[in-house]
């Protein structure tokens, strides 16, 4: 029997393709950056390994927004998307068995949260978030309805564009990942201070979902899609070289 | 012809935000929707070892408590093994290693309950003194930031730790030292997190 190899580890995380900590535009970043430099770990078994979640964490039906807080035969007020997409990993393998969360706004730009006091009506029939598994080819899938555009405390007048946050957990520590999802041809992306942390536009056009017409549900439900690429790792082969095999 | 490198670049992450709750920890945002909320339980009543909380604020570059934080915790058990497929050995049922905490809105704290983890081998079979890994994010943090928790008590195991010695500031290692107390007889650490000053706490790029 061949002895199980050690896990890969992690390719280092692109820094400059990620948002720095301070941006000056992002008021909060100001003083919530930290100024001292990152120390630069190689893995170990903590970075490597990571909380496993299976389907017993998870029900079936966590991941339909549309009916997870509905009334029996309600269907909160919105337009009715499905999101759906894969995560891979830099090496463009699918991850499998992954806990995908998500939160957002109603249709009126409000959430459900008690320190939420925007004018915007809340919707009885719509609670904000949902959670599902990757299945065995990285894919997951959502129903939900799309968020409304709000305005925040940043300039006097900045709006967040339609977005919905994404925690994504991958296999190890290492690649835990919170970001949010945009929508292809909302003219506040290009606005938002919070979008503008990431200073490369190709980074930012991969929170971009696309229109995805092959997925919507003629006369129910229009589509987006959205992949999650999350840090890849090294081949075993690179590997057993360090091992000194 | 130019070769090519066939990558894909990472997802950038974005802010949590002040909202993190909804996603995250639905009942902190004052709604019950799921049967089980997740990460609550880190180390179950089979978990083995020394029970502990460990505990603290997260202050901002005023010396400000950040009252919307949420923090997930990574450890291995007692015997230094972390409930994973690919690392080597079994943990305990009911020990899970993985929990999620918020800030209380009010004051800042958090705070959660666990047992205390053994030592861990590190990279070249180097010993790991025992530790926890915090992963954090909240509004205004851009990517979510790294860093570990030690224990006072392990003063030895600390001195010779590959990680804490990586550190090239010795005055720095002390921000990721937690301080043990004993309250009705339960060991609790304080381990305060300062995101930004003179105090900073080491944040790790792992
Ligand atoms: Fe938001």
């Amino acid at each position: 029997m061949t002895k199980p190899l050690p896990p890969g580890e992690f390719y280092q995380r692109d820094r400059r393709w990620h948002p720095p900590a301070l941006s000056q535009d992002y008021k909060t970043s100001v003083t919530r950056s930290p100024q001292f430099p990152q120390i630069s770990l190689e893995n170990t078994a903590s970075e490597i390994t990571g909380p496993v979640f299976g389907h017993n964490d998870v029900n079936a039906s966590d991941n339909d927004l549309l009916s997870n807080f509905a009334q029996p035969g309600e269907s909160p007020i919105g337009e009715r998307i499905i999101v759906h997409g894969r995560v891979l990993d830099e090496n463009a393998r699918p991850v499998p068995n992954t806990l995908v969360e998500i939160w957002q706004a109603n249709a009126s730009g409000r959430y459900r949260h008690k320190k939420d006091t925007y004018l915007g009506a809340l919707d009885p029939n719509f609670g904000g978030c949902g959670r599902t598994l990757t299945d065995e080819n990285g894919c997951y899938h959502f129903r939900t309805v799309k968020p409304g555009a709000y305005p925040w405390r940043n300039w006097v007048n900045d709006w967040r564009p339609a977005h919905i946050h994404v925690s994504v957990f991958g296999s190890g520590f290492a690649q835990r990942l919170i970001t949010q999802l945009y929508f292809e041809g909302d003219p506040l992306i290009a606005r938002c201070p919070i979008v503008n942390t990431i200073p490369d536009p190709e980074a930012v056009e991969m929170l971009v979902a696309r229109l995805d017409m092959n997925a919507t549900i003629p006369l129910d439900t229009i589509a987006y899609r959205f992949d999650i690429v999350l840090r890849g790792r090294r081949s075993t082969l690179f590997e057993n070289r360090l091992e000194g095999n | 012809m130019r070769q090519k490198l066939e990558y894909l670049k990472e997802t950038p992450s974005q802010t949590a935000g002040p909202y993190v709750h909804i996603g995250l920890a639905p009942g902190a945002a004052g709604f019950e929707i799921y049967g089980q909320e997740l990460g609550r339980d880190i180390a179950g009543p089979n978990a083995r070892g020394e029970r502990i909380r460990v505990e603290g604020v997260v202050t901002d570059g005023t010396g400000s408590p950040v009252k919307d934080v949420l923090l997930e915790a990574w450890q291995a058990n007692a015997d230094g093994i972390y409930a994973h497929p690919e690392h080597t050995g079994e943990v305990e049922d009911g020990f899970r290693g993985w929990g999620r905490v918020i800030t209380d809105f009010e004051t800042g704290e958090w705070g959660f309950d666990t047992v205390k983890p053994g030592p861990v081998m590190g990279r070249g079979g180097q010993m790991m003194a025992p530790h926890i890994n915090l992963w954090i994010v909240a509004r205004g943090i851009n990517v979510g930031l790294n860093t570990r928790i030690y224990f006072e008590d392990e003063a030895a195991a600390n001195a010779a730790d590959p990680v804490l010695n990586v550190i090239e500031w010795e005055r720095r290692r002390a921000t990721l030292i937690a301080r043990r107390a004993l309250r009705d007889g339960l060991a609790v650490y304080r381990f305060d997190i300062r995101l930004q000053g003179e105090d900073e706490t080491v944040f790790f790029d792992i």
